[in-house]
């Protein structure tokens, strides 16, 4: 299994990474190899298997209908990096 | 014997027959935990005075349990209310959670003490505690191994003494893996035996809380506390409430054991698969039925597991973008620059390589060739347990092909430290439940541990089974040395 230095790029690029030039290399070479090892999937007798999500079949799971109190925004912005008047602040997405 | 040698349930015993007090448990353990945190490195946070403070509200207040006053460790992924919960990486390095996880509310309702959150691979990515971004813990046995991970802290402080037990993550292996390594008994439940509710998402659909025990009895008293269902996490299962300790007979006649040929190949060291075997001669001796058997699916299995983990991983440490809690860059101008710089400074580089491979195989063009085929090894290896547990009660191979390695001799290698998972991943696959007992040293005097691993949900089989082991031979009387 080939990766390009694109094809790593692209999906940092995906992951919201920033790769630094040597760790590109060093990713490049280990997703490789990681993923020749992981090829032996493709090996395994699998035809006409389904896919299992997970090993629970539990299915729409519901919890009752009742009012339970939550926590406050107090408690919830106590380890935002910054906030102003109760809300989380960020930098201005419009111009 | 000191206090901080024994196990909790000789603790109680002890407490019961008026030997020994509460006080004298805490300040043990305490006064241990000064005396080898030095050598061992096993905290992120040690919560001294807190700990001294809760104690003093449990002995005030009116709480019946048995286990009130009795300390416990907490691995750092699982979410404490006021205390930090860093999971070993400089992106939640000042993170306090607004809630408990529910095995903390389970943990603080029995009125037992939190002595301080353990170290591990960053968000529990690793199987060395290497990849802690605060420090490397040492094998209490010999510090210059790894203790194994990524609940390495947990395991090297349950083997140091420095708490009676611990709570771990185990995801692929992570609880069993550095309980073998460290000589101590580890415990992964069934997939949704244990509410994950406040465990900090890895891998959701392999992921599970458990413990870390001098011995199996004690398993099975913690199982009893953080085992049940919750509607705060609906894969969790409802499962009526079972008593653990009854299930220890210290009887295995006419047991059924398969032993997989495939864990005993290639690439198993010769002191570990002879240890292994003895296993097996002790276990035929007390009457139960050992029998080789096929579990053809070890080499798809680990592949799988790293496909599923990361493709699962890289999705939900999505949400670590900057704004709402963790790391934020200094750098930036714009929001997209707070995503990205806070990710790339914030995350390890173990974590990052997860996050690539877990973003690649879920990314359009091969998403088929390996994400959905990973998903469908995943029934395979269902379907061939299913098919061994028609004829056994019980599986039986060793927890890990090796016992624990130098610090620094893998690191380099991510490939040669994942191989390292291969006995434990399928257990996550299927969502099983395992545990890994000591059963040996080697000839440096390192522990060996063999798992078990039972039908879902029959956590009493592989408690008995493994304490019927336990009880028949003397493991216990080896102590780690601390050698340098």
């Amino acid at each position: 299994m080939q990766v390009s230095k694109e094809e790593i790029l692209h999906i940092a690029k995906l992951a919201n990474l920033n790769l630094k030039e040597e760790e590109v290399n060093t990713y490049m070479g280990h997703l490789e190899e990681i993923l020749n090892f992981a090829n032996v999937v493709n090996e395994a007798p699998i035809e006409g298997l389904e896919e299992s999500i997970g090993v629970n079949e539990a299915y729409n799971v519901f919890r009752r209908d009742e009012i339970v109190q939550g926590l406050q925004r107090e408690e919830l912005l106590q380890n935002a990096p910054d906030s102003q008047e109760g809300m989380f602040k960020i930098p201005k997405v419009i111009n | 014997m000191e206090i901080y040698e024994l196990t909790v349930h000789e603790l109680l015993e002890k407490l019961y027959k008026k030997e020994i007090t509460k006080e004298e448990i805490l300040t043990s353990y305490q006064n241990r935990i000064n005396e080898k945190e030095k050598d061992v490195q096993a905290f992120v946070t040690i919560t001294e005075e807190e700990a001294k403070e809760q104690f003093k509200k449990v002995q005030e207040g009116n709480n019946t349990s048995k286990l009130a006053g009795i300390p416990i460790g907490i691995k750092d992924n699982i979410c404490t209310k006021g205390i930090k919960t860093t999971c070993a990486s400089k992106m939640l390095e000042n993170f306090v959670s607004p809630y408990d996880a529910t095995v903390m509310d389970k943990i603080n309702a029995e009125g037992m003490v939190t002595l301080g959150k353990l170290n591990m691979d960053e968000f529990a990515m690793g199987g060395s505690t290497e990849h802690s971004y605060f420090k490397k813990t040492k094998n209490p046995w010999n510090l210059n191994k790894v203790p194994g991970g990524s609940s390495g802290g947990s395991a090297a402080a349950v083997a140091a003494g420095m708490v009676p037990w611990a709570l771990g993550s185990d995801t692929g292996g992570s609880i069993r893996q550095p309980a073998s390594f460290c000589g101590i008994v580890g415990l992964k439940p069934t997939y949704g035996l244990v509410s994950r509710f406040g465990l900090v998402a890895f891998a959701s659909s392999l992921d599970q809380i458990g413990t870390l025990t001098k011995d199996v009895e004690d398993s099975a008293l913690l199982l009893n506390v953080i085992a049940g269902h919750d509607e705060k996490d609906s894969t969790s299962a409802a499962k009526e409430k079972e008593d653990y300790t009854k299930a220890l007979k210290n009887d295995v006649k006419g047991l059924k054991i398969g032993v997989p040929k495939e864990y005993f190949g290639e690439g198993i060291n010769e002191e570990v698969k002879a240890s292994i075997e003895k296993v097996i001669e002790k276990y035929r001796e007390l009457g139960a039925t050992v029998e080789e058997c096929s579990l053809d699916v070890a080499d798809y299995a680990l592949a799988t597991y790293y496909i599923i983990a990361c493709a699962e991983a890289s999705s939900n440490l999505g949400r670590f973008d900057g704004i709402r809690y963790g790391y934020r860059t200094k750098n930036y101008e714009n929001l997209k620059d707070i995503y990205r710089n806070s990710r790339s400074e914030g995350f390890g580089a173990e974590v990052k390589r997860r996050i690539i491979l877990g973003t690649y195989v879920l990314s359009s063009g091969y998403y088929d060739a390996y994400y959905k085929k990973a998903q469908q090894v995943r029934t395979l290896v269902k379907n061939e347990f299913a098919r061994n547990f028609e004829k056994y009660d019980v599986i039986l191979t060793p927890t890990a092909s090796n016992v624990a390695f130098d610090i620094g001799s893998k690191i380099n290698d991510p490939l040669e430290m994942y191989l390292a998972d291969l006995c434990t991943v399928p257990v996550n696959i299927a969502g099983l439940p395992g545990i890994s007992v000591p059963c040996g040293l080697n000839s440096e005097k390192m522990p060996i541990g063999f798992q078990l691993i039972g039908k879902p949900f029959a956590e009493s089989t592989i408690l008995n089974a493994a304490y019927t082991y336990e009880q028949n031979t003397d493991f216990k009387k080896n102590k780690p040395e601390f050698k340098n």
